[in-house]
Parts: structure tokens; C-alpha cells; sequence
């Protein structure tokens, strides 16, 4: 592999300065794992350097150790030429480190000033802090697109600005080098576009940004430089300039990967599931379905894009027979032609799968799985109550027989039946509910986020899987924030927008950049009816119509 | 960490530190420590008298610890026992007061029947409380201990005190209806064991209820479907379990259990009903359940821990100058260190038996 160690200069590098961030042999055991094993990395001061690998390659526990969350085992860490020890995230913030989670870290209560002063605060009494953190977030603001109405609450925030303030945050604390965990998972396509100019601007004010990902997308768009990671050592730095997605792909992976989904074209047969009119609202009295019409025939796959909360769980969940407690529910769903019953006797899980209907839910680790429960005892659930797995006592032999068969066709690693399912990695843990949902060959399939946290190898896998169940005559109903997934599974995509259905579009005849202002409730006539009464949190950035794409990846 | 260090050495060492520094509470009220343990020991497992004893305790015990348990596995936490018990014993006075029943073989399972059925009955009002108007089941069932401990008082001295008698008990059942010790048994053998003890055949209906539970837990549908529901309500819904009818039904079982403790005390040892006949056995469940991490077979060896120590702690009121609350102490010391500070033992050990491993896991 490439040597890692002696990265060149890069981006706009200041020949006589140090590095921001030098890691010299790093090692990191939990146990038996080896999260990181003698890690050298360099990070040039005034670049974007990305950090890519599959889950579980140890990208977090690097950064954690960065950030004083773990001590290493063993390796120096030098910030700015001097070697450091990071004890804690204080230690790590008074060197000039500041980090934004993948999961926000803000009391959502909270004005914006409140969250940024919070255990920054000068004094005992609050008015000075605040005073002087106003002066210095409109500066901020200024300076680098990061505005932010200072006196907003966070839950009246968008999602995107929501991650501005925790930017702020770390900017109010003098963060030199910014270290951003997976930011764009929850964002728009506009919304991630904004955040790279933002990362931009910061760059060339000095600032180092190293970005971790799993999109080779973002890394080439907005890197200076790459490191990829693989099974918790660094295989190589290489400069964005000079690589390609594909072999980032390869480095991560270690082997040769199918970036495009191959698939014939669908076949669509009879009519599986109808959708008229339906609406829900929930128990906060806010209208999370607001009329949605569907038709998904046997034989294809409808993906449905979207930026995450605008309906499209409530309408999985309300399919696959687990809604939230609605307060009124309207509308008709029809299986095969016959009317399936939404409230009351048969509407819950039980009742859907006897309808054959298979759900792969948003959350596998919430949902789809029980995590303490082996994973031959998570092989039936949901189906235990068929009489194939014993009379009045459970048959956990036959259980387990067929669970070991099921990982085997599904390639789940470890080959273990009696392992807990939480020792399996995200991607495989995908699998042990892929296998059971789809092993069955349902006539309806709901996939919501078939591949959120599941590293390339595995997503190939899922990909290939769903398209070969899709020609065996499945209806698939897929539910994801990935575009690029909608876009390479789907035979149609509908776009989903604050309850609604926006429009529907084939996947060969549009662009991202029209999903995307979709997306952001822009229709071909205007915005969308009441896109100005929008709930709280839903509210989408301004679209951006120039969003650039180089398509092609799943990821 | 292996596992048996897991399940074996950390509450044997989370004893040992219980014991230590009920040792040195001993020594500071200038008793012996030595002294005390021998008294323990030698009343509680030195004879098969003491036996006799701590197996009719561990009796109690392993009843109530069973109903924690299994509301536990279904997420809920029973703190009811103790009121479950004392509404069990209700039952069983009802059932061998009603019926004239021939022998003991006819009128044990009919007071067992009883015994359930009232406990239940008891857990299901906080159980439906729960599943259906979200009040929380800790608060429900320590409300329902006190409205237990009124009911029973008011129908002990109003409606089950024979006339004339000035004792707030129950008439005495049927000599029939009395349950054979287990000192007849192994007369039965011709072996002398146990004599004016109170152990009495339940223990076997004890160690059925175990097989029973674990049976039912890790062999059933049902089962699958309390752990699965006690694990993550949101999985389970996604699996089509119903909450509401996992919670009704973990909770009469656990009542059920509960109740059945009185088939014990009631009737095997009482044999009449009396106020107060519980004794605070319902607590000692929970303390019993979350030392045999809610497996019957922790159960029954927490069972005959407790069993020990508060026999053990009987004879030490009665031959030392040691007060009997210290006995209470000791036992709060073990609730302690095997229930609460349990992670106190486990994460250095986890150290020892993993060198390299620091806390937490990666992703």
C-alpha cells in the first residue's frame, strides 16, 4: 500500500509551518479488536482532508482519540508541531480542536447564543457572555455564510442551520482545525452544497477541516487531500486531484467494487398496492401524511426520495402495520385489490405479514432487531408465531438450523447463529434482517434506508439482492435519503415533501438537480401549497437549482 | 469477559466486599466479626434444624424472586410483591375455609389456584393501568401494597376474626387441609431431619415454579415475546406483539407467582391467616431477583442466600448482643453490592480478564 506517512504539501500550504495535526504510530485496542493499529497521518494546516472507510474501520475511534474521548495505547499526537497529550475534550479544545457530531450535541430549548456560550460562559452572570457572543457570531456570520438568527430556538431550526450552530460553536471557542463527523447524512443536497462553501471559506481564512465521510461524492467535491482507512489501519493519503472515486472505492474495500447497480429493465405485473388518499395526523395534531396516492405493481421497485422527516417513515411505519399513535387517520390502502384494514384488528405487523407484506425497517437496531437477542432468535421475529417453529414449545433447534442456512445464503460474517446481534457490524446486522424479510419472498417489500451505516461491500450486496428479488416478482416499496440509491434501484421515483407526494419521475429522464428542488418542495408551478406553514425542523434550506453531481455512485 | 466469571465470580466477590464491611460494622459495635459468622453459619447450615429454616425462607423467596423476575424480563419492574403475597394468602384462606377438603393432596392445588388468582388479580389492576393509561407500574404496585396491607387488615378483623376471638387472625384451617412437612418425608426414610421446622412440601412446589419459569421465558412463544417486548417496545411492535397484552399477561403471571408464595406461609406454616403474614418477603424479591439476574437458577441460589441470612440473622439476635437490625444491615449491604453497585466489581474484572480492553467498544 502507499506509504502514508509523508504526506506533500497540499491545498494552500504554508511551506514553513507545520502541520496541524501530525499522528505518528496511534494504536487503539477495545478487547480483542484492533480499532487502530499504528496510524500515521498528517493533516496540512489550510486543507480539507477527508477521511474515508467502511464502518468499522476505525475512523471514529481516530478522531475520538483526537478529540480526548479515548487515550491511545500507544503513538504520539503532535497539533501544530507540538506533541500533545489529549487527555480530555478540554485539553483537545484549549489546542485549538473542535468537533461536530454526527448526532447534534444542543439543548434543543435553547436559544442559538445560549447553546454557543454553554460551558463557555465568562462568567457567573449571563448578560456579558451573551452580549459578547452576539458581537462575535455576527462576525462570524459575515465572514463565513454562517447565518444564524442568534435568538432563535434550536427546535425552530432547520436541520442544516442546526448544524451552522454547532460550526459556531466551535468557532466561538477559537477552533483552528474543525473535525466534522459524517455532516452531511441529514442534509439536503442544497444544504450539504451550502456546507461546502462554508468549509471552503473557512480553508482559505487558514482554518484545517478534516471531513470524515462514507460519500465519495463529497470527498472528491470538497478534499484537498484523502486518507482511507480499512480494518483500523491507514492504507493510503492520496491527493484528491489524482484519484477517482473508483479507486477510493477499491482502497476502502481492499478489492475491486460495482459502483452502479446492474439491473435489467422491471417487468411490472398486477397490481400489489394501491394508495388513495392518505392522510394522518398525528398526536401532536400536526398532519404528517397529507393525501398521498401510490400504485406499485409486482415486479418494481418505487423509491421514494426525500429529505428524512417529511412523512415517508410515518407512511413505512403505517404500511408495515406499527404507526405512532395517530389521532385520525384517512384513506384507503389496497392489497391485490382488497382493502387492508388500518386501525384496529389486523392492522398491526402481524396482520401485514399475513397479508405478505415484509418490512426492512428504517432502524434495524430499534426496530428490525432485538440487539441482546442471539441472532438465530432474531432470524424469527417477527415470524415466530408461524407454527413452523413448534406447537406450545419454541423448536430452537430447527430455529437455529435455519437461521445458520439464512446467514450463510446472505453472507452474514460471523457465521455464527449464537452470537448477540449487537456484535455484528452495522452491515451485517442489515443483513440478518435483510435475510429474514426477503428469504420469504414477499409479495410486498417495505425497505426504509436499506443501506444507512453499511459499508460499500455490504450495500453491493443489499443492492444486488433487492434487484434479484424485485425479478422474482416482489413489489418493492424503498424508502431512502440517499438519492443516489433512489436513483440507481428505483423503476420509478416519487418525491416525497412535507406529507405529499411532489411528483413522480422515471429515474433515466431526470436529474438530481430536479429531484432536488422536488425535494425542497418546489414543483414545475411553484412551491408547494403551504410550504411557508411548514412544521418546525421541516422547514427546507432555499433550494440550490445548481447543484452539481458527478453521478454514478450508489453512495 | 468469560462467562463464568461473568455470572459466577462478580456477585461472589460483590458478597465478599457485603460481607467485609458488614465486618467491620460489627467490629465498630465491639462485637466479633468471626464470632458473629459462626453463629450465622452454625445456626442457619449447621443443623439440619437451621436448614429446616432457611429452606422455608428460601421457599418465600424464591416465589417473589420468580414475579420480579418475570415482570422484569418484560421491562417492568413488580415492586408489588409484597402486596401480591399478602392478597395470595387471602386467597388461600378463602379456598381452604370454603370447602371442606379431605386431604392435603386435593386442597394444595386448589389453595395454589386461589393463591395465583388473587395475587394476579392484584397485579392486573397496576398492569392495566400501565398498558392502557401509561401509569407508571413502580408507582401503581408500591400504592397497591399499602391498599393490601388496609384491605387485609380490615378483612381479618372484620370478616375472617372468629367470633369472640381478639386475635386479628383467621379461624385455623382443617387439620386436612395441613401441608406435610419436609420433616415427614424423610421420616418417611427413616431419617430424622428437621424436626419443628417449618419447611414443608411447597419447596418442591418452589422448584417446580422454577423449571416453570425458565420454561416459559426461554422455551415459549409467549416467552420470546417478553423478552422481545422487555427488550425495545418499538422492535416489538414491529414484530406485531400487542404492549398491552404482553403487560397484562407478564404481570399476572408475576402477580400469579407472587401470590402463590402464601401456599408457603399461609398455609404450610401459618395455617391461618394472619396480618402482616408477608414479612416483607415481597421485597426481598427484588433483591433476590437482581442478585440471580432474573434467571431461576440465580434465583434459587439468591434465594437460599437470603434464606441464610435471615435465619443466620435470627439466630445472632438470639445467642449476641447484636441488635437483629443489624441483620437488616447486612442484608441492605448485599442488596447493595450485588444489585446496585454491581459494575463497582465487574468493570475491574473486566480489566483483569481482557488486559488490553479499556471501557466501552467501538462502533
Amino acid at each position: 500500500m502507499a506509504a502514508p506517512a509523508a504526506m506533500p504539501d497540499e491545498g494552500r500550504p504554508d511551506a514553513a509551518a507545520p502541520p496541524a495535526i501530525e499522528l505518528r504510530g496511534i494504536s487503539k485496542a477495545f478487547g480483542p479488536v484492533q480499532a487502530n493499529r499504528a496510524i500515521d497521518l498528517t493533516v496540512a494546516r489550510g486543507t480539507i482532508h477527508g477521511i474515508v472507510g467502511e464502518n468499522g474501520a476505525g475512523k471514529s475511534t481516530l478522531m475520538s482519540i483526537l478529540y480526548g474521548f479515548y487515550r491511545p495505547d500507544a503513538g504520539e499526537i503532535r497539533v501544530n508541531g507540538e506533541p500533545l497529550v489529549i487527555a480530555d475534550s478540554q485539553t483537545a479544545i484549549r489546542a485549538g480542536i473542535g468537533m461536530v457530531f454526527q448526532h447534534f450535541k444542543l439543548v434543543r430549548n435553547f436559544t442559538v447564543l445560549e447553546n454557543v456560550i454553554l460551558g463557555a460562559e465568562d462568567g457567573a452572570l449571563l448578560r456579558p457572555s451573551l452580549a459578547r457572543a452576539r458581537a462575535e457570531l455576527t462576525g462570524l456570520a459575515r465572514d463565513y455564510q454562517l447565518e444564524v438568527d442568534p435568538g432563535a430556538v434550536i427546535d425552530e431550526l432547520s436541520v442544516g442551520h442546526q448544524q451552522r450552530v454547532e460550526i459556531l460553536k466551535a468557532l466561538y471557542r477559537r477552533a483552528d482545525i474543525l473535525i466534522l463527523d459524517e455532516p452531511t447524512g441529514v442534509l439536503t443536497p442544497a444544504e450539504a452544497d451550502h456546507l461546502f462553501r462554508i468549509l471552503r471559506g473557512l480553508r482559505d481564512e487558514g482554518k484545517t477541516i478534516i471531513l470524515i465521510t462514507h460519500k465519495l461524492r463529497e470527498i472528491m467535491e470538497v478534499t484537498d487531500a484523502v486518507s482511507v482507512m480499512r480494518r483500523g489501519e491507514m492504507v493510503a493519503t492520496v491527493r484528491t486531484a489524482e484519484t477517482s472515486p473508483a479507486e477510493l472505492a477499491e482502497l476502502m474495500v481492499g478489492r475491486k467494487v460495482l459502483l452502479r447497480v446492474e439491473k435489467p429493465a422491471a417487468r411490472p405485473g398486477e397490481p400489489v398496492l394501491e394508495i388513495r388518499g392518505l392522510r394522518l395526523i398525528d398526536a401532536e395534531g400536526v398532519e404528517r401524511l397529507r393525501g398521498i396516492d401510490l400504485d406499485l405493481r409486482a415486479g418494481e421497485i418505487l423509491g421514494i426520495a426525500g429529505v428524512s422527516g417529511n412523512g415517508q417513515s410515518e407512511l413505512l411505519e403505517l404500511l408495515g402495520g406499527f404507526p405512532e399513535v395517530a389521532a385520525k387517520l384517512s384513506g384507503e390502502v389496497r392489497m391485490a385489490g382488497r382493502p387492508i384494514p388500518l386501525t384496529g384488528r389486523g392492522a398491526d405487523a402481524a396482520g401485514r405479514r399475513a397479508l405478505g407484506i415484509a418490512h426492512v425497517p428504517e432502524d434495524r437496531q430499534a426496530e428490525g432487531l432485538i440487539m441482546d437477542f442471539h441472532a438465530w432468535e432474531n432470524a424469527i421475529f417477527g415470524y415466530h408465531g408461524d407454527p413452523e417453529w413448534g406447537a406450545a414449545l419454541l423448536r430452537n433447534d430447527r430455529i437455529r438450523a435455519h437461521a445458520a442456512a439464512e446467514m450463510e445464503r446472505f453472507d452474514v460474517r460471523p457465521l455464527d447463529a449464537d452470537l448477540p446481534a449487537k456484535s455484528f457490524s452495522g452491515g451485517n446486522q442489515q443483513k440478518l434482517v435483510c435475510a429474514r424479510e426477503m428469504e420469504r419472498h414477499p409479495a410486498l417489500l417495505l425497505v426504509g434506508q436499506p443501506t444507512r451505516g453499511v459499508d460499500i461491500g455490504a450495500i453491493e450486496f443489499i443492492h444486488r439482492r433487492l434487484i434479484e428479488l424485485r425479478d422474482a416478482g416482489t413489489a418493492i416499496l424503498l424508502v431512502s435519503v440517499e438519492l443516489d440509491e433512489v436513483m440507481a434501484l428505483s423503476d420509478r421515483i416519487a418525491v416525497m415533501f412535507d406529507g405529499r407526494i411532489m411528483g413522480e419521475r422515471m429515474p433515466g429522464e431526470t436529474t438530481p438537480g430536479e429531484l432536488g428542488l422536488l425535494m425542497a418542495g418546489v414543483t414545475d408551478t411553484g412551491r408547494a401549497p403551504d410550504a411557508a406553514g411548514i412544521p418546525p425542523g421541516h422547514r427546507p434550506e432555499p433550494p440550490d437549482p445548481a447543484h452539481p453531481h458527478e453521478g454514478g455512485l450508489p453512495q | 469477559m468469560s462467562r463464568w466469571a461473568d455470572v459466577i465470580l462478580t456477585p461472589l466477590l460483590s458478597l465478599l466486599l457485603a460481607f467485609a464491611i458488614s465486618a467491620l460494622v460489627i467490629l465498630a459495635i465491639g462485637e466479633s466479626p468471626v464470632e458473629a459468622l459462626k453463629v450465622m453459619v452454625t445456626g442457619a447450615l449447621g443443623s439440619s434444624y437451621g436448614w429446616g429454616f432457611t429452606l422455608y425462607y428460601a421457599t418465600n423467596f424464591i416465589f417473589t424472586g420468580l414475579a420480579v423476575a418475570v415482570a422484569y424480563h418484560a421491562g417492568l419492574f413488580n415492586i408489588g410483591g409484597e402486596g401480591q403475597a399478602a392478597l395470595g394468602g387471602l386467597g388461600v384462606t378463602l379456598v381452604l375455609l370454603a370447602v371442606p377438603w379431605p386431604h392435603w393432596l386435593l386442597a394444595l392445588p386448589a389453595a395454589a389456584v386461589g393463591a395465583a388468582a388473587f395475587g394476579a388479580l392484584w397485579a392486573l389492576i397496576p398492569a392495566w393501568l400501565q398498558a392502557r393509561r401509561g401509569s407508571h407500574i413502580v408507582i401503581t404496585t408500591i400504592m397497591f401494597n399499602f391498599i393490601a396491607a388496609a384491605l387485609l387488615n380490615y378483612v381479618l378483623v372484620n370478616l375472617l376474626r372468629p367470633v369472640g376471638s381478639m386475635d386479628p387472625a383467621s379461624a385455623r384451617f382443617p387439620e386436612a387441609t395441613n401441608l406435610p412437612k419436609l420433616t415427614d418425608f424423610f421420616a418417611l426414610i427413616g431419617v430424622e431431619w428437621g424436626r419443628n421446622t417449618p419447611a414443608n412440601v411447597t419447596f418442591l412446589v418452589a422448584l417446580l415454579a422454577l423449571f416453570g419459569v425458565w420454561l416459559l421465558i426461554w422455551r415459549t412463544r409467549l416467552g420470546y415475546e417478553i423478552r422481545a417486548f422487555g427488550r425495545s417496545e418499538k422492535a416489538a411492535l414491529y414484530a406485531g406483539i400487542s404492549p398491552v397484552r404482553i403487560t397484562v399477561i407478564a404481570m399476572l403471571i408475576s402477580g400469579g407467582l407472587a401470590g402463590l408464595m402464601a401456599i408457603n406461609n399461609v398455609m404450610g406454616e401459618a395455617e391461618r391467616l394472619v396480618l402482616n403474614a408477608v414479612e416483607g418477603a415481597g421485597f426481598i424479591g427484588i433483591a433476590v431477583a437482581l442478585m440471580g439476574r432474573n434467571h431461576p437458577v440465580g434465583i434459587l441460589l439468591a434465594a437460599l442466600l437470603f434464606g441464610f441470612l435471615y435465619q443466620g440473622g435470627g439466630e445472632l439476635a438470639l445467642w449476641t448482643s447484636i441488635p437483629r437490625e443489624l441483620i437488616v444491615v447486612i442484608q441492605a449491604l448485599v442488596i447493595l453490592f450485588t444489585g446496585a453497585l454491581d459494575n463497582m466489581v465487574r468493570m475491574p474484572l473486566e480489566r483483569v480478564f481482557s488486559p488490553r480492553s479499556a471501557q466501552g467498544s467501538p462502533r
